[in-house]
């Protein structure tokens, strides 16, 4: 070690030849050293976190749709474009067949905690406020948690839960479709379809992002 | 007035519990760490909340920022079956050396034409290796057939673990032993490439896909 080592013997020797204790001790510090080395090395080079990964459902693909698209109770279509986010709710109408409110208009919102997050929470209450109920009681041991999971996945189903469409232009990018896909499963909401954009969607988009 | 005297002590100090923590410390990540086998991309994956934690046995296609597609199969002896179908159904002969470098291999990104080339190349070369990806357009979509073939071959490797775990007596889940799908795509590849895998992944009529992300905070149980 970082040691200078004694000297062991010598010094009175009153004539006799002593054989020279040499000491014990080995010097350390170069083993040391390369041990700290080492050290650093794995400590720098080591990951530990391994990836995750988020599993997202897709609907069958089927070859021909029967009949019309199903009417969307209660559902929420986003359109993503390159770091842009906009949505409308319920149907969808074009210019030239209006709605009851007239014709669809998008609203923009964004990635952040007080969009997008905000956004979904206020729409998807129904589900979220009796999840708050049920993690209460199973606080309170009045609830198991199979029966609490069972029960979550139940109340996504519900015909009050929100539901979301996905349609993504050609200059999303995947990190934009990913954060959306989170911040939707962030807000308990069971049912997520990404589908195609329709062209009369695509319209209104370009329209919008050229504002 | 008489001086202190200062006790002169010996300059060095006991380093024994200093080093023997260091080697302790050493000897634990060298055994905790996990190396990453080299692949020929680096990917940027986006965040997400989820905490599933990445499953073993996985047929995993990349995109990288360009929208190149690549390509790998967890699961040597899998690997190994992969590659002696998609070889007689594209009629290009592998050497059994070949076919066993192949097996140990990561990910990879090349039509079936260039991959022999590609697997003769050293390790640290395939990185640098000119291709554009694994072709999965409707004229040529070897992407779909590496991904049937290696299903059918992860499917039947895992039948055999399964097999063998019944058999020590363990009470195995057979959804473990199941290849799992995963798109690991660049944040900033654009969605439409990834699309466009996945729709590759749905005509086979796999519809459960799992997205590699890196963790976050997440706001509604945090611990």
């Amino acid at each position: 070690m970082a040691e200078i080592a004694d000297s062991g013997g010598g010094g009175h020797d009153k004539g006799k030849k002593r054989a020279k204790k040499s000491s014990t001790r080995v010097d350390m510090t170069p083993m040391v050293d390369l041990a700290f080395l080492l050290l650093t090395f794995f400590v720098l080079t080591s990951t530990f976190s391994k990836p995750k990964v988020m599993s997202l459902a897709y609907p069958a693909k089927i070859d021909k749709p029967k009949g019309d698209a199903p009417k969307l109770n209660n559902g929420i279509t986003f359109l993503l474009s390159k770091d842009k986010i906009y949505y409308y709710t319920g149907e969808f109408y074009p210019a030239d067949r209006p709605g009851k409110n007239g014709p669809t208009k998008l609203t923009e919102t964004n990635f952040s905690a007080s969009g997008l997050r905000k956004l979904l929470a206020d729409l998807n209450s129904f589900v979220l406020l009796r999840k708050e109920g049920m993690v209460k009681k199973v606080k309170a041991k009045q609830m198991e948690d199979t029966t609490y999971t069972r029960k979550l996945e139940q109340l996504k189903g519900k015909p009050e839960a929100l539901k979301v469409l996905v349609k993504t232009d050609d200059k999303a990018l995947c990190k934009n479709f990913i954060d959306l896909i989170d911040e939707v499963k962030i807000a308990e909401i069971g049912v997520i379809a990404p589908v195609p954009m329709l062209p009369e969607e695509l319209k209104l988009l370009q329209t919008q992002l050229k504002k | 007035m008489p001086k202190i005297k200062i006790p002169k002590s010996s300059p060095s100090i006991d380093m024994t519990p200093m080093v023997d923590l260091a080697f302790l410390l050493v000897t634990f990540f060298m055994l905790a760490a996990s190396f990453r086998p080299s692949e020929p991309v680096t990917v940027e994956t986006a965040s997400s909340v989820s905490d599933k934690v990445i499953p073993e046995n996985v047929i995993m296609v990349t995109i990288d920022t360009d929208g190149k597609v690549y390509f790998n199969l967890t699961n040597p002896e899998a690997r190994k079956e992969a590659l002696n179908n998609m070889a007689s159904m594209y009629k290009i002969g592998f050497n059994e050396e070949q076919i066993e470098k192949f097996s140990l291999m990561s990910t990879f990104g090349c039509t079936m034409k260039e991959l022999p080339s590609y697997i003769n190349l050293p390790g640290d070369s395939r990185k640098t290796f000119k291709t554009d990806g694994i072709p999965l357009d409707s004229l040529d979509n070897q992407l779909k057939n590496w991904i049937s073939y290696s299903q059918m071959a992860a499917l039947n490797t895992g039948k055999t673990a399964y097999e063998e775990a019944k058999q020590k007596g363990l009470a195995p889940d057979p959804d473990d032993f199941k290849p799992k799908f995963i798109i690991r795509a660049d944040g900033k590849a654009v969605y439409k490439k990834a699309e466009k895998v996945i729709d590759v992944f749905r005509e086979l009529n796999l519809n459960n896909l799992n997205f590699v992300t890196s963790s976050e905070f997440n706001p509604n149980n945090p611990n």
